[in-house]
């Protein structure tokens, strides 16, 4: 099962995942009429972590606080993608979920009264499409894969890394992309 | 949400605010943080629609934009449009002026004159027009030509301002890097036509480009506003004024000046005068007019007004609820501006076509009928007295003494008290010896990402500790003042020894009584062409180009696209100029290079990048010592 990964040395801050995901979740898909007619939310928030920044959002945990809080049994799993959604409709609104959320990942929506979260995209995944903020990311720091993919990704890179240490390859050049430049000249 | 590491001005009107639920620059930041990392790369291109592009900085997405635009490419024409609204900035704000003399001239304007024939005379001297047995009226017209050519003439020939300013030494390099430049419209003109979609993809063509817009700011803004500001309002002098949001008077009618350019604030003070009854008739204990940002730094040279506030602290002076009325004209005026001065009786008053704010009240302010405008405006003043008059205001009571106006003829006449005939020989002989170990020009901003580390009060007196000398302009000036670094009694706790006793020497010898502060205000930013003339005049002296000086400048917190092309400018003087936060060029190696290394073997001059006060004060220093070193002392 694919699930989202966040590689935080990524992070650009640009909110190119913020703006995916609130229009991906307005009825309108473009972004004109997201924003003209629908006043977006998004459920990705990106935030300053030091000089990093970091998407927020649902890990969809797999023994979710939030599914075992919910007294509506609004916040449910999706039975194909396992991702955890909230039933809009069953909401009452009481947040209970925000409050054992570890993440700060459920917000709540005045205008809907109902809390919001990520679905992961359930639509765009049951079209085999990546969520929207994968998709969106310019960087690859939000990525959408398997999770063996994903360690194995990183553990190549620890590898390579020991290998570039062990072969006299210096610190700097294992960390002088612009970002890292950027970070230790005060950039926020 | 614990206090912000503030001054206590500040503070304590942060918080008025916070309790008051009225928002600040500081609740924004907070939402905007973190900022994306493309722009602040500068590799974010929004130039054509086939975008916007970026690139990955991890190069492994995007490495070039859909034209096929690199990283070098996109972050060098991002610059070039930074330099060029900067540049424009500065040559309007030089037109201004030089359209307001010529309507002076023509008869046109009657509320100015020529208040400097001494500097209308040397001006015209140095422009080659012939003075003898002209009237002042027709040598200035001349003058007015000769400026309003720069602007218009078609032949390439350089600038007349650039020939009368630039030291000849540095003339002659910029000509053979191919970057002397004529028209200053043209210049921009250009900058925008090569920059836009399908035009120089060389990022090494657009740096010098880059330099080129630099000379431009320097000579058709810098120094043509300061020069024809100087024959119409006078040439600066030395006098002591009291600086900080402390200046507000409860029971005065208080009026904020805002901006940068001269011509609307000179008439406001003079009818501030004018108008002293009708304000006491109102109850008011007199009009007290004071300076926020760069008018600020031209009405205090000139006429001891105090200095109220730098940028930064725009919103905090109105969150005090004492301004009667705040005047704007142009550069650096935030919009919230508006909305603050709708919690109180202030009246915000936009003046210049071009700036209008949602919210301001507009009183169009014209050369023509400047007297009638500036009278409205004081008299709005009055009328907002009346109507805060008895209700609470919050005036901290922070106020500091400075010296301002250290004017270049201001210098070299108290030089000339120590040496008559050759009035550098002891500012000469006081570096070689080491007292002044070297000067920094330290200009700029006050930017609200750095301004709760103290950016420029710890480097400004990291550096004086080392004996080294600091000429100042813009907000950088206002928080100097605040910090007391415009104050003689800032000689005696911060300086070293050398510098403490050339600055005591200097003091006796122009009559103070106490000895000369160890950082120098030179005026608004514009006047950063007064520090130019100054550094021109000792490598003069010397016989050396300005690179080989023991001097360099800073622009320690940045903020405006004016102190990214006046920092150009200095780069291709040939000056070592210290930034922070770091422009935007990161995005780009060939940029990175080039500015902060290659161009050092064209002009001399490089950039320089650190957010550390101290560590920045230290890179300064080993700069000066290797300059130092060159010149063999």
């Amino acid at each position: 099962m694919k699930e989202l990964f966040i590689a935080i040395e990524r992070c650009t801050a640009c909110k190119s995942c913020e703006i995916a995901c609130a229009m991906e979740h307005s009825p309108f898909k473009n972004l004109s009429e997201a924003i003209a007619l629908s006043s977006p939310k998004r459920m990705v928030h990106v935030e300053k972590a030091r000089s990093y920044a970091y998407p927020v959002m649902c890990m969809h945990c797999t023994h979710a606080k939030c599914i075992a809080s919910c007294p509506t049994g609004a916040m449910r799993r999706d039975s194909e993608t396992y991702a955890v959604f909230v039933d809009e409709g069953s909401c009452n609104g009481c947040k209970v979920c925000t409050m054992v959320c570890p993440f700060g990942a459920v917000t709540f929506d005045m205008r809907k009264r109902a809390v919001v979260k990520c679905d992961r995209c359930r639509s765009r995944s049951k079209e085999g499409k990546a969520p929207a903020c994968a998709e969106a990311c310019p960087t690859g720091a939000i990525t959408f894969g398997e999770p063996d993919e994903f360690s194995k990704t990183k553990r190549q890179i620890t590898a390579e890394h020991i290998a570039d240490a062990v072969g006299g390859a210096s610190v700097e050049t294992l960390n002088s992309n612009p970002l890292d430049i950027l970070r230790k000249t005060g950039g926020r | 949400m614990g206090e912000r590491n503030l001054d206590n001005a500040s503070r304590l009107l942060i918080k008025r605010a916070a309790l008051s639920g009225i928002e600040t620059g500081y609740d924004r930041l907070g939402k905007q943080v973190p900022q994306c990392a493309f722009g602040q790369l500068g590799s974010c291109c929004r130039i054509c629609y086939m975008g916007p592009c970026r690139i990955d900085p991890f190069g492994e997405g995007a490495t070039k934009g859909v034209c096929g635009a690199t990283a070098d490419t996109i972050v060098c024409r991002n610059l070039l449009r930074e330099e060029v609204g900067g540049a424009s900035s500065h040559v309007g704000h030089a037109r201004h002026v030089a359209l307001t003399l010529k309507k002076v001239l023509e008869g046109k304007a009657s509320g100015y004159g020529i208040a400097s024939r001494e500097k209308l005379l040397e001006v015209a001297q140095g422009l080659d027009i012939t003075v003898e047995g002209k009237s002042d009226r027709e040598i200035a017209l001349q003058v007015v030509d000769k400026a309003l050519e720069d602007l218009s003439r078609q032949d390439d020939a350089p600038l007349n301002w650039l020939k009368l300013r630039a030291p000849q030494k540095e003339q002659e390099m910029w000509k053979s890097l191919g970057i002397l430049v004529s028209n200053a419209h043209n210049e921009i003109e250009e900058a925008m036509h090569r920059s836009s979609m399908g035009n120089d993809a060389d990022p090494v063509n657009l740096l010098l480009a880059c330099l080129r817009m630099g000379l431009v700011d320097g000579y058709a803004g810098l120094h043509m506003a300061t020069d024809l500001q100087d024959i119409m309002f006078g040439v600066p002098k030395v006098k002591k004024i009291k600086a900080n949001i402390g200046v507000l008077e409860k029971n005065a009618v208080n009026i904020a000046v805002h901006g940068h350019n001269p011509l609307l604030s000179e008439k406001i003070l003079e009818w501030a005068g004018k108008l002293e009854k009708e304000a006491s008739n109102a109850g008011a204990k007199g009009i007290n007019v004071v300076g926020v940002c760069c008018t600020g730094n031209e009405l205090t040279m000139r006429h001891d007004v105090p200095m109220a506030a730098h940028n930064l602290q725009s919103e905090m002076v109105l969150l005090t609820g004492a301004v009667d009325a705040m005047v704007v004209d142009v550069q650096c005026i935030w919009p919230s501006l508006a909305k603050v001065a709708e919690c109180y009786a202030t009246t915000f008053i936009t003046t210049e076509p071009f700036v209008k704010i949602p919210g301001a009240v507009h009183v169009a302010f014209e050369p023509e009928s400047a007297d009638e405008e500036a009278k409205k405006i004081v008299s709005m003043a009055i009328d907002a007295f009346t109507a805060r008059k008895g209700k609470e205001v919050a005036i901290p009571e922070e106020k500091s003494s400075a010296f301002v106006g250290f004017s270049v003829e201001t210098i070299i006449e108290v030089l000339k008290k120590v040496n008559e005939a050759d009035p550098l020989k002891p500012v000469i002989d006081n570096i070689v010896n080491g007292n002044i170990y070297g000067a920094v020009g330290i200009a700029g901003c006050s930017n609200i990402k750095l301004r709760d580390t103290f950016m420029t009060e710890r480097m400004m007196e990291e550096l004086l500790r080392n004996n080294v000398l600091i000429v100042t302009t813009g907000c950088t000036a206002h928080i100097a003042a605040q910090a007391g670094l415009l104050d003689s009694a800032a000689t005696n706790d911060y300086c070293g020894e050398g510098l403490k006793a050339v600055l005591t020497a200097l003091g006796d010898a122009a009559g103070l009584g106490m000895p000369l502060p160890p950082v120098w205000h030179m005026g608004a930013c514009v006047d950063n062409s007064r520090i130019a003339t100054l550094l021109g005049a000792l490598a003069g002296r010397l016989g050396v180009k300005v690179s080989q000086l023991p001097v360099a400048g800073s622009a320690p917190e940045l903020v405006q696209e004016k102190a990214v092309v006046i920092g150009t400018w200095l780069l291709a003087l040939g000056l070592l100029v210290h930034i922070a936060p770091s422009p935007r060029i990161l995005g780009s190696p060939v940029a990175t290079k080039v500015l902060t290394k290659d161009i050092e073997k064209l002009t001399g001059g490089k950039a320089y990048v650190e957010v550390d006060p101290i560590k920045a004060a230290q890179g300064l220093m080993a700069h000066i010592a290797e300059k130092r070193k060159a010149l063999g002392i």
